[in-house]
């Protein structure tokens, strides 16, 4: 067991791409579930339109990278406006399947064979991430304490990942405590009650999805920067579970949550599938676990951990018991 | 001198309704809701049908009826909750169909709710300052610079403070809205409902669920309420109440206005008796009008079955 290379990697994953990408998924669905109650189940759609927006108008059309950016940014809004405009005047359940099928639907598309000429079919895309490194400030080597350290590419995109992360994280912070997000509260507790005193639900429904989706789409560019290639099946239904996990791991309607949340969540992946497949390779587990099949225990695992934990702690981390409480009332 | 113009106001409330009809639909002196033809089905069901009905201005108008007699319904239409099928409403001379339930309330008719709609993980506080109006602070741009709405929030926390001292919630202030008494939730809903400063308050089963002890104060803010110069109109059925608080009473059954009147008097309308107990409630049949029956009924299933051959 080289307890060294588990804790490194471990350690490592709490603040890397997967992170970092989940944490903005997850503060884009902290801000529509969490603080709006709207239930969108779609958040990798959002994810995947932006990267894909930034990787075809670069690798397809050979267009600039921030036209890519604006795209992308641009498919985002269009697509929150698509599904909002004609679920937001229903009851929450019908964003829910509504978002869950264009997720799929975007995703497939993507992946189609009609369209493989543009999107690359289930290859995908590749050849955009020049721009974005040619903006690298670090020279060659790599950055970090001892061994947990970077090459200049990670050390960049993880750097403007960061940057983002805390940018969002002010902006909740200033949002939920002004008057807009109060509205917003007060909607996921009884949209009829805030109609009847004046507020047009339906418009800050709009902005919340909008706003949500934006946060998430940044995700999705680092996605794609980060591993210079945007393949569909990285956009599939499981990446938005994760994130939901992750927010309610954190503790819902917090503006912290969703990082701390996705450092934990990532932190436990990475630990116990290294731990695993170390004990595998020193032949210190029953032969009923292999290199094969730990991939699938590996969650399991995490599974029954978050499990526990929302037994014993509902709220999450953050998280105020007094508000589970009113739930039961 | 509260004592005083609670007697000029209700003095004033009752003298509009002097000597008018008891008809269903008269007309007003000062009418600041004028209903036209509304109605409301749900398929083959007419759940509402109202010709015509007037609410005067300054008064505590009541609405009362049978269960199923579409009061409620009614309230959703006249408040954009719901669409009628048929049939105009004007409130301050403004036509209100199809206008949405937000745009309602900012015209200055804001309503309450059968079951109460407290934002329970919201303090009471929060709960008051949503109420206000205009707030610049709710726009998402001006939302990001708290200084452009730090001091209208001020004046909207003061006043909602005022508020809640009246209502003896002030103690609250901070607890979260879920951790109220039923009671207490009818009260801020209703202070909630003022923040929005509105002309005409409409109350859907304001004594619902509420322990007698909370009756007598609720009644007393709903007087106070006209003392304002405010107008409501509400549901409820505790006839107690209603004699006790309102000026004049509008009785509907089966989707219609079927009468209107005093409410001293308006129990004892023959209408409004037979709304309640049916038709038929005491006298007992006669020989000829049970024949009368039975043939009726004869007639009925041969007309059905001649139908179905």
């Amino acid at each position: 067991m080289d307890w060294n290379a588990i804790l490194i990697t471990t350690v490592k994953a709490s603040i890397g791409l997967e992170t970092v990408v989940y944490a903005l998924a997850a503060i884009g669905v902290n801000i529509q579930f969490g603080y709006a109650g709207l239930l969108n189940f779609g958040q990798a759609a959002f994810l995947g339109v932006a990267a894909y927006g930034m990787a075809v108008t670069v690798a397809t059309f050979h267009l600039p990278f921030w036209l890519g950016i604006a795209i992308g940014l641009a498919a985002t809004v269009v697509l929150a406006f698509l599904l909002g405009i004609p679920t937001l005047r229903l009851r929450a359940d019908y964003l829910a399947i509504v978002t869950i099928a264009a997720a799929e639907i975007v995703r497939l598309v993507f992946r189609s064979v009609k369209f493989s000429s543009v999107f690359g079919g289930s290859d995908g895309r590749q050849n955009f991430s020049g721009d974005f490194f040619a903006m690298n400030p670090y020279s060659p080597g790599t950055y970090g304490i001892g061994p947990i350290s970077f090459n200049e590419r990670v050390t960049w995109i993880l750097t403007v990942g960061w940057v983002l992360i805390a940018i969002c994280c002010g902006l909740v912070y200033l949002l939920m405590k002004s008057p807009w997000g109060r509205v917003l509260k007060a909607i996921r507790e009884d949209e009829d009650a805030v109609r009847s005193l004046g507020k047009n639900v339906f418009s800050y429904k709009m902005q919340a999805l909008v706003l949500g989706g934006l946060v998430g789409c940044l995700g999705g560019f680092l996605f794609a920067l980060g591993q210079a290639s945007v393949q569909p099946d990285l956009f599939s239904t499981e990446f938005t579970f994760y994130a939901y996990t992750i927010v309610i791991l954190g503790g819902a309607a917090r503006v912290f949550s969703p990082v701390v949340g996705a450092a934990i969540f990532w932190v436990l992946l990475v630990f116990v599938g290294n731990t695993l497949s170390e004990a595998v390779s020193a032949g210190m587990l029953p032969s009923l676990f292999t290199v094969n099949n730990i991939g699938a225990v590996r969650f399991m695992l995490v599974g029954l951990g978050l499990m526990l934990l929302l037994i014993f702690r509902p709220q999450g981390i953050f998280g105020d018991k007094r508000e589970i409480a009113l739930d039961a009332r | 001198m509260h004592a005083d113009s609670t007697t000029t106001r209700k003095a004033a409330a009752l003298a509009a309704f002097a000597g008018l009809d008891r008809e269903p639909g008269v007309a007003k002196p000062d009418p600041i809701l004028v209903v036209d033809n509304v109605v409301r089905r749900f398929g083959g069901l007419t759940a509402v049908d109202v010709a015509h009905l007037e609410i005067q201005r300054g008064s505590i108008t009541a609405l009362i009826g049978p269960n199923g007699a579409g009061k409620t319904t009614f309230f959703n239409q006249l408040t954009g909750f719901d669409s009628a099928d048929e049939g105009s409403w004007a409130f301050n001379g403004k036509q209100l169909k199809g206008v949405p339930a937000h745009r309602v309330a900012r015209t200055g008719m804001v309503r309450t709710f059968q079951l109460t709609k407290a934002l329970s993980k919201l303090t009471v506080m929060e709960n008051m300052r949503l109420g206000a109006q205009n707030q610049r602070g709710e726009n998402f741009f001006r939302a990001l610079v708290p200084g452009s709405w730090r001091q209208q929030e001020d004046e909207i926390t003061e006043r909602a403070e005022e508020l809640l001292e009246r209502f003896k919630l002030n103690t609250k202030r901070d607890d979260f809205a879920g951790s109220l008494s039923g009671g207490q939730r009818k009260l801020l809903e209703m202070a909630r409902a003022l923040m929005v400063g509105p002309e005409l308050v409409m109350l859907d089963e304001p004594m619902a669920g509420v322990n007698p002890a909370l009756t007598q104060s609720l009644l007393a803010h709903v007087k106070d309420l006209r003392e304002e110069g405010m107008t409501v109109l509400f549901v409820e059925h505790d006839m107690d109440m209603v004699r006790d608080i309102s000026d004049w009473v509008v009785v509907m059954a089966q989707g219609a206005v079927i009468a209107e009147g005093p409410p001293d008097t308006i129990m004892s309308d023959q209408r409004v008796v037979d709304a309640y107990l049916g038709a038929h409630h005491d006298a007992p049949m006669s020989a000829e009008e049970f024949e009368e029956q039975l043939q009726e009924a004869e007639a009925e299933l041969e007309a059905e079955i001649e139908e179905k051959a």
